[in-house]
């Protein structure tokens, strides 16, 4: 097999945010009338979104291939686990890494992972990465020239809690600007990686801020087409987890889709 | 199964993942030096044929013994400094995490799976471009398989490692499998779903 080489992209003309609303308010329509015919609700992104440009050449053509009828003894149907050999004490606090505190506005975001039953996933591995309080990643691929914070990298992990519960303490990320099209900007979010207890229910995914005006116009966002779906992205302010004198508050559960091989295990 | 609740929706891995997400030794489910390891490498290529810099790869499989208990200890942590130590050498833990470096490539060093039938290596692909994760399998050995059999030929070949027989570079048995992924057009790699 000759070595790969890179190929020519097709050509993608830099779209104004106009341009792009128009495109994503076609799909919403053809999407909202499509269930209203029957269609199946989709509660996943579809992988071929074309206004988010980098899906174009990423999504697969063909339909993906059901493992038929539950196969028992399909291995995805258990997991990876972890223990308190993966993490360390200050994991789950983004604001205590470094020598000093990181600028923004501080909060606690907890929540519970649980399956589509309703059951708790306990004692599994959640991650968690965000830009800064000024919307900067602390990775050398990021361009955008705002500030990198010396006190914050902006990831953290944590193991879920018998009753499935995760809680981290960081700052609020900012929006920040991508190349998708002119004037693109991200809402404000951070990025979760979480495991059920089969490999079926692996996640990665995005958690936003409620009322985000920039919402609407995020292609990444509005790759989940159904609204029901993409306010389940969106964690809510809870005053009662905000901590006095000293962080805001926000909860945000998560539903790992995906089947698993038993319950029996579920205490482990 | 009850399902009471909707599930929270998949988003994109995004590009800024790498210094989040992968870890020393994610690459290295063998223990080193283990006469039985084996090697899984690719490459991970778009729909245009060009690789793919920035894909995350999970890897699950049972143990040799077919055990699917896994174990902690993948991302073993050092308390004093935050650090990571890598696994211990002694635990299999069955998980495995590899980004692709700058030419799409990727290697896994492993243990032959002891899953009953076909031996196969669960995979779930990240990228940034791909809203929604793809699993896929990287299967060792061809042969009667529920899921292989119930494709065609030309798509059942993409699930099935090249490798893996007799007279290898160093003259021995080739202990490394050859496992592409394509994620769209052309030879695109079977995707999977589970319900």
């Amino acid at each position: 097999m000759a070595h790969p080489q890179p190929s020519t992209r097709p050509p993608t003309q830099p779209l104004a945010q106009p341009d792009m609303d128009a495109e994503i308010e076609e799909l919403q329509d053809a999407y909202d009338k499509a269930v209203a015919g029957g269609a199946p609700v989709l509660h996943h992104p579809r992988r071929d979104y074309a206004p988010y440009r980098s899906s174009l050449l990423r999504h697969p053509k063909q339909p993906p291939v059901a493992v038929a009828g539950g196969d028992p003894e399909a291995v995805e149907l258990s997991g990876p686990v972890f223990g308190v050999t993966d993490i360390t004490e200050h994991d789950n606090d983004l604001t205590v890494q470094h020598r000093g505190e990181p600028i923004g506005e501080r909060m606690t975001v907890s929540g519970r992972l649980l399956d589509r039953a309703g059951r708790p996933v306990r004692g599994q591995l959640v991650e968690i990465w965000q830009a800064n309080a000024a919307g900067r990643y602390a990775h050398l691929r990021e361009q955008h020239p705002a500030p990198l914070d010396p006190n914050f990298t902006g990831v953290g992990r944590t193991l879920t809690d018998d009753r499935g519960r995760y809680s981290f303490t960081t700052v609020r990320p900012g929006p920040y600007p991508w190349g998708n099209h002119t004037n693109a900007w991200r809402p404000a979010h951070i990025h979760f990686s979480v495991f059920g207890t089969a490999f079926t229910q692996r996640l990665v995914t995005q958690m936003y801020f409620p009322n985000d005006p920039l919402f609407r116009y995020d292609p990444i966002l509005r790759s989940v087409t159904d609204r029901a779906a993409r306010d389940r992205l969106v964690a809510a302010y809870d005053h009662g987890l905000s901590r006095p004198g000293f962080s805001l508050g926000y909860t945000w559960d998560i539903v790992l889709d995906g089947p698993a091989a038993t319950w029996a295990e579920e205490g482990r | 199964m009850a399902e009471r609740l909707l599930p929270t929706p998949s988003h994109t891995i995004g590009p800024f993942y790498g210094h989040a997400l992968p870890f020393p030794d994610g690459d290295r489910i063998a223990p080193p030096g283990h006469p039985d390891a084996i090697g899984l490498h690719g490459y991970v290529y778009d729909g245009a044929g060009a690789p793919v810099p920035d894909a995350l790869l999970d890897f699950w499989q049972a143990a040799p013994d077919g055990s699917l208990g896994g174990a902690p200890g993948s991302m073993r942590r050092d308390p004093s400094t935050g650090g990571f130590l890598g696994r211990n050498g002694v635990d299999f833990t069955g998980y495995g995490r590899v980004p692709t470096d700058a030419d799409g490539h990727y290697a896994l060093h492993t243990l032959p799976p002891g899953n009953p039938g076909l031996p196969y290596i669960g995979v779930c692909v990240f990228a940034r471009g791909l809203t929604h994760h793809l699993f896929t399998r990287a299967y060792l050995a061809d042969g009667a398989d529920p899921l292989l059999d119930s494709l065609p030929p030309e798509r059942r070949a993409t699930l099935i490692a090249a490798g893996g027989g007799a007279g290898g570079a160093t003259g021995g048995a080739d202990r490394t499998y050859r496992f592409d992924i394509r994620l769209q057009g052309e030879g695109e790699t079977v995707f999977l779903e589970f319900r």
